[in-house]
């Protein structure tokens, strides 16, 4: 029965968003998300963006080394691991930028004492890969039933030398752009959760790309409902 | 009485300041620590500084050495920043192998030098192909009281406008390199990036430059780096509690101002050092 369950809720879900090339105004690549497909993790979401794609698992709330325990709250863990190589500073990086945005809407008072840790595989990276990443934690934790007060969504943003903006770059034009964020914006409110950046842009330009990033954010929750809408309407 | 109330509940205690617009130090909101650079105090290196924000206290030294320019790029030579939290400075830092804070903070300044291109790596090219200046910045805190990424960019920039190298000639016939140690020149330091660094309490309020017991307390962070064009090289907010737009334009205008001060403050240093 457990058996059928887990193939009834593997549904590989589309993304409403058109697939095809990329034109002049800013569109998200094709997205798709498959949820619970490892059996060992409390929750598991694999996100793919165009030809990127991150693997997330869960595990929590579980238990904690006393060590690492705090008293009043869950303590959050992320691990990344990328796709060729031994984890480095960057890795740690991110990890910690990731684990920050759990964080800030991960509930973790509900579970004091617990650990949930959240890990990330590198499947394969072609452009926007910490968005894709967040999508996946994000994914994942649902999956798990983590309780959160918000969806978090990651979306990168490339300025080119002319100043057009190109929304979910490719490798390709993440290495031609002259600057590139990456932005977490929350569900509920489209507030600015996390942000991080490479290369030199204006002021003006950072609001610019916080707008595109706002519109963008709508269709990738927009997704994240559908997709989780058709997973727990069949079961 | 009011150091018990500290321990028990040091949220409500510092709510009861931020409320009439200040911190327990009698800071403004909007305010700085008073900060202080010393530059050139180790004679060992080719370029070092001290810096002073508050009690924070951040030592940069920078070494030249010879390396193989890297094969993608035969001519750019290498900074390498590192950034070094011993336990010396703070009671959470054990000792052994280098802490996530350290790690990011390091990573932090790699993308702050990469970013604002500081310098130009065809500058410390020597022969194309053959021979180019590795610059390692070592960046050692001694005292950690919060904000180490603002105290860590002003040291680096500093100790980068002091480091002197001197000449170097390849001789054609043995193809070694020559050394000329009484020909120095600095280096052409194009940007000068300041970093701001702010901390989100209760989802709402802004403060600049936290202290370690408030970085503590804090719901979120953010750094933001700008140079002198108004330009943002590095927005730095790891997570925490979400910023509309309005509150990073406020954000945005405070690294303005920040600039100017470190800017005047960097000037004046370098006039008291450069007729020598």
């Amino acid at each position: 029965v457990e058996g059928a369950m887990q193939a009834d809720a593997k549904i590989r879900t589309e993304s409403a968003t058109e697939s095809g090339p990329r034109g002049p105004s800013c569109s998200l690549r094709h997205f798709a998300c498959e949820q619970n497909l490892l059996s060992r993790p409390d929750g598991s979401a694999s996100f793919l963006q165009g030809d990127t794609s991150v693997l997330a698992g869960v595990y929590g709330p579980a238990e904690v080394k006393v060590s690492k325990e705090i008293f009043n709250k869950a303590t959050l863990e992320v691990i990344l691991r990328p796709k060729i190589g031994l984890p480095g500073v960057a890795e740690k990086s991110r990890e910690r930028l990731i684990r920050n945005t759990c964080e800030a809407v991960v509930l973790g008072t509900l579970h004091p004492r617990t650990s949930i840790t959240v890990v990330l595989q590198v499947v394969s990276d072609a452009g926007s890969l910490l968005a894709c990443c967040l999508n996946a934690a994000c994914m994942a934790l649902v999956d798990a039933g983590v309780p959160m007060r918000a969806l978090f969504c990651g979306v990168t943003c490339a300025l080119n030398a002319d100043g057009t903006l190109v929304l979910d770059p490719t490798a390709k034009q993440e290495k031609e752009a002259r600057a590139v964020l990456t932005l977490a914006l929350d569900s509920v409110e489209r507030k600015l959760l996390m942000s991080t950046t490479k290369g030199l842009y204006s002021d003006a330009e950072l609001q610019q790309c916080l707008a595109a990033a706002q519109a963008a954010s709508q269709h990738v929750f927009r997704f994240y409902r559908e997709s989780l809408q058709r997973r727990y309407s069949k079961s | 009485m009011a150091a018990g109330f500290k321990t028990v509940e040091p949220l409500e205690y510092y709510r009861r300041f931020l409320k009439e617009n200040c911190h327990p130090d009698g800071r403004e909101l909007g305010e700085f620590r008073t900060t202080t650079v010393n530059i050139g105090s180790i004679s060992t290196a080719d370029g070092s500084a001290l810096v002073k924000l508050g009690n924070t206290t951040v030592i940069c030294g920078i070494k030249a050495e010879f390396a193989a320019p890297p094969t993608d790029a035969p001519d750019k030579g290498y900074v390498v920043p590192n950034v070094d939290l011993p336990p010396l400075c703070s009671l959470r830092f054990r000792s052994g192998p280098p802490r996530e804070e350290a790690q990011v903070a390091s990573q932090f300044i790699a993308d702050v030098i990469e970013n604002s291109q500081i310098i130009q790596k065809e500058d410390l090219c020597i022969s194309p192909g053959k021979l180019s200046w590795v610059l390692y910045c070592d960046i050692i805190c001694l005292d950690y009281d919060g904000n180490i990424l603002d105290a860590c960019t002003f040291a680096l920039l500093a100790a980068l406008e002091n480091v002197q190298l001197p000449e170097v000639t390849i001789n054609e016939e043995t193809g070694l390199a020559e050394v000329n140690l009484k020909k120095k020149s600095y280096l052409n330091i194009r940007t000068h990036p300041v970093a701001t660094s702010f901390a989100v309490f209760d989802d709402t309020l802004l403060i600049v430059d936290p202290t370690g017991e408030e970085e503590h307390l804090a719901t979120g962070t953010l750094t933001v780096v700008m140079d002198e064009e108004g330009k943002l090289c590095c927005l730095h907010k790891p997570g925490g509690s979400g910023l509309t737009g309005a509150k990073l334009q406020d954000c945005m205008s405070r690294a303005v101002t920040r600039h100017k001060e470190v800017k005047k403050m960097m000037d004046e240093v370098i006039k008291s050092m450069k007729p020598k």
